[in-house]
Parts: C-alpha cells; structure tokens; sequence
C-alpha cells in the first residue's frame, strides 16, 4: 500500500464524480452534515446505525456488512472513495472495515469534507440511488483488527501508539474536548504506550502530511518500526486514522488497530493503567 | 446516545453536538469547564460554517467542531491557557483564552489571509 493507491486528492475526486465503477461514500457519526449537502453522487453510511451491531459491542459482521453494501449498490469491483467530517476520523473507519472484509479498491478522500467545504467545491442536497448488488465480503482480517487479550500482552513488548489527546494521555481529559466530560471510567493510558496523536499526522485542512513528514513523526516518538504497532483511541475510530498512516501511506508491515481502545481498556479489572504524560514501566 | 431533559444529546461517539444548542441539564458547570463564542468576519457578520479546533498550551489539536449558522462554537475542557483557531472561507483567525470553571466566552475574528 502506499499513498497512490490509498488515497486520492479533492481535485482528482472532483474529476472523477461521474466516473464508471467509482462509487463517493460520505460516512460520519452524525448523517445531518450529509443531509444538508453531500458530494454529487455520493451515497451515505452512518457509523453507529450502519456500521455497529445494534445488541452488541461489536461492528456489523460479514453477512450484516454484505447486506448493507448490497442495499447502497456496491459491488466487489467498484472503486470506494470514503471521505467524512472529524478530519476523516469515521471515514478511515471505515476504511478498515472495508480492508477487514477485503474489499479490492477503497481509497480515502484526503482532507475529506473540510477541505471540500473550504475549497468550496460543490455539494448537493439531491437524493442518490444506486441499483441494488449482491456484494461478497471475505472472512474478516483479524491480522489488522487487535483485541483486548492481545493488547495487555503486548505491554512493553510492541509498539502502542496512543492517538489521543496528551490530555487525555495524561488523565486529565476522559474524551476529546467538544464533548461532556463525564465518562465513568479510569484515565489514563496502558503502560509503555507512546503518546502521538491522530492531529500529528495531518495538515489544519485535513489533508495528510507527506510521507516524509510522518516519517519523522513517528521516529521521533520513539516507533520501533523492526516491531508491530497496536493504535488505540477512545473508541478506535482515531486510531484508525493512525493505522491508516502506518500501515496504508507508511507501509508498515504488522499495524492493528483496537478498536476496543480505551473505553474497554480503561474499564477492565486488574489491567495496569499509567498516569501521567511519559509512557510508564511495563 | 442519551437524550436528556432539553432534547439535547450526549453522543457516545465524537461527533460533534449541536453548537448552538442550550447545554444540555446534564452538564454541571460547578465542575465542567466551557469554552464557547462567535465566529465573525472582518465585517463583523458571524461566520456559520467554520471548522474551530481548541489547541492546548503547547499548541497541541485538542477537538474540533464546526460553527452553527449563527457562528457559534462550544468546547468542555479543563482550566488553563488554550488557542481557538478557525478556519473559514471567510479566512483564518486565532484567539486565546485562559479559562477556569464555568463557561468561558470568546470571540474569533477572521480575515483573508
């Protein structure tokens, strides 16, 4: 993977709204954004309705995933241009579900719909409809998914990248700042966890730095890249921009996202948790 | 999410809330510490819209949200010294502010660059 094949600029997106067998998904927690104007062409997927179990802590699974896709008219062969608001935070989660279920051709909008609203490119309030597939997901990926078990072992052992705030690293925030503080759960971070956030990776527009840029970024934060890397968030869609920089535009080998993250880990019994703004002791 | 007594809601998520929305009842101010204003233009006309992200005191993304169409904006933080930066097609903009608990009100000018 690399940057031309995982990502694709605004003025290429804009070129391309009418291309054959390009399909423009919109994909946020909050669909109103979508309502009020969306790129032409472009269908919707909204994170919490379409993308999560609606019992369980868990995303949709194959069968559920292939029937959404079916139902919003995408089939196997098209090409997926994600974009989304949140600096693209839901968009490149949805990214990663879609390389979870080996969709062949997903790429992110760089800079999403920031920087389509800024660049005051056109947006649309019309309806879109697209003939119905029968889409076929593969068996999940687990190679890029981490779970909770895997995560308390790989204290001091791999790379855990904390993509959230350094106040939320340190403890003294429990969610990002445009939200009510009032979680229940501990602060802090899991121990030996390097602390760089997801806004590290990205220009103010939304747009990510260049490779070399993140390059250092990363090096400088202490990443072993001879080890694999867990990202982990709040609730694992940061951290999925994270994945997206190592593992899509970087290359990097072995990167998992948790998506668990720190909703989980902060609630669990027994687990270590480090206060503070330097990584802790395994 | 959780809908509480003025109809506003508390995502689980990160979307961001309604900015201009009342604070929901849910919120104690004795303890929260909020951060809100106006984003206007050099004419002074208020900037809908606009995406402001909150920087902490090394400068540091903290969160983002996008103005509602009167320009409004609104962060829960913590106390200390913080950045509010817009962007807007109207232009950019920077302010500071040194906040404590309670609401903590500030306004963001733009200009083109």
């Amino acid at each position: 993977m690399s940057r031309e094949t995982a990502l694709v600029s605004a003025d290429w997106a804009e070129k391309n709204l009418d291309a054959p067998n390009v399909v423009f998904v919109e994909v946020d927690e909050d669909t109103t954004a979508y309502d009020a104007g969306h790129i032409p062409g472009a269908i919707k997927l909204d994170w919490k309705t379409d993308l999560q179990d609606p019992v369980r802590r868990d995303f949709v699974n194959k069968e559920q995933f292939e029937t959404l896709l079916s139902a919003r008219g995408i089939g196997n062969d098209d090409a997926v241009v994600l974009y989304g608001g949140n600096n693209n935070w839901f968009a490149a989660y949805a990214y990663w579900y879609f390389k979870l279920y080996g969709h062949g051709d997903v790429k992110l909008l760089d800079g999403g719909r920031k920087k389509w609203e800024l660049d005051a490119r056109p947006l649309t309030k019309d309806a879109v409809a697209r003939p119905a597939t029968e889409y076929r997901a593969q068996e999940p990926d687990l190679s890029i998914r981490a779970f909770r078990d895997e995560t308390v072992a790989a204290i001091g052992v791999k790379n855990l990248v904390d993509v959230r705030s350094p106040d939320e690293f340190a403890g003294r925030l429990l969610a990002p700042a445009h939200l009510p503080q009032e979680q229940a759960q501990r602060a802090g971070h899991i121990p030996t966890a390097i602390s760089v956030p997801w806004s590290k990776a990205a220009n103010e527009d939304g747009t990510f730095k260049s490779d070399d840029e993140l390059r250092k970024i990363y090096g400088d934060a202490g990443l072993d890249g001879g080890r694999p890397t867990i990202a982990y968030c709040r609730i694992g869609e940061r951290s999925s921009h994270t994945w997206f920089v190592l593992k899509e535009l970087l290359g990097h080998e072995d990167v998992k996202n948790y998506d668990g993250s720190w909703t989980e880990y902060g609630s669990l019994v027994g687990v270590p948790v480090a206060l503070g703004d330097e990584p802790g002791e395994a | 999410m959780t809908s509480t007594a003025t109809g506003a809601v508390t995502a689980d998520g990160c979307a961001a809330p309604d900015q201009s929305a009342p604070i929901p009842l849910s919120v104690d101010l004795t303890r929260e510490t909020v951060i809100t204003g106006v984003v206007s233009s050099a004419e002074g006309e208020p900037v809908g819209g606009a995406y402001v992200r909150l920087l902490d005191a090394s400068g540091e993304f903290t969160a983002e949200v996008v103005t509602s169409p009167a320009g409004q904006f609104r962060f829960f933080a913590a106390p200390g010294s913080w950045t509010l930066r817009a962007l807007s097609r109207a232009g950019n903009g920077d302010a500071s502010v040194s906040a404590d608990r309670g609401v903590n009100e500030v306004a963001v000018r733009v200009s083109a660059a």
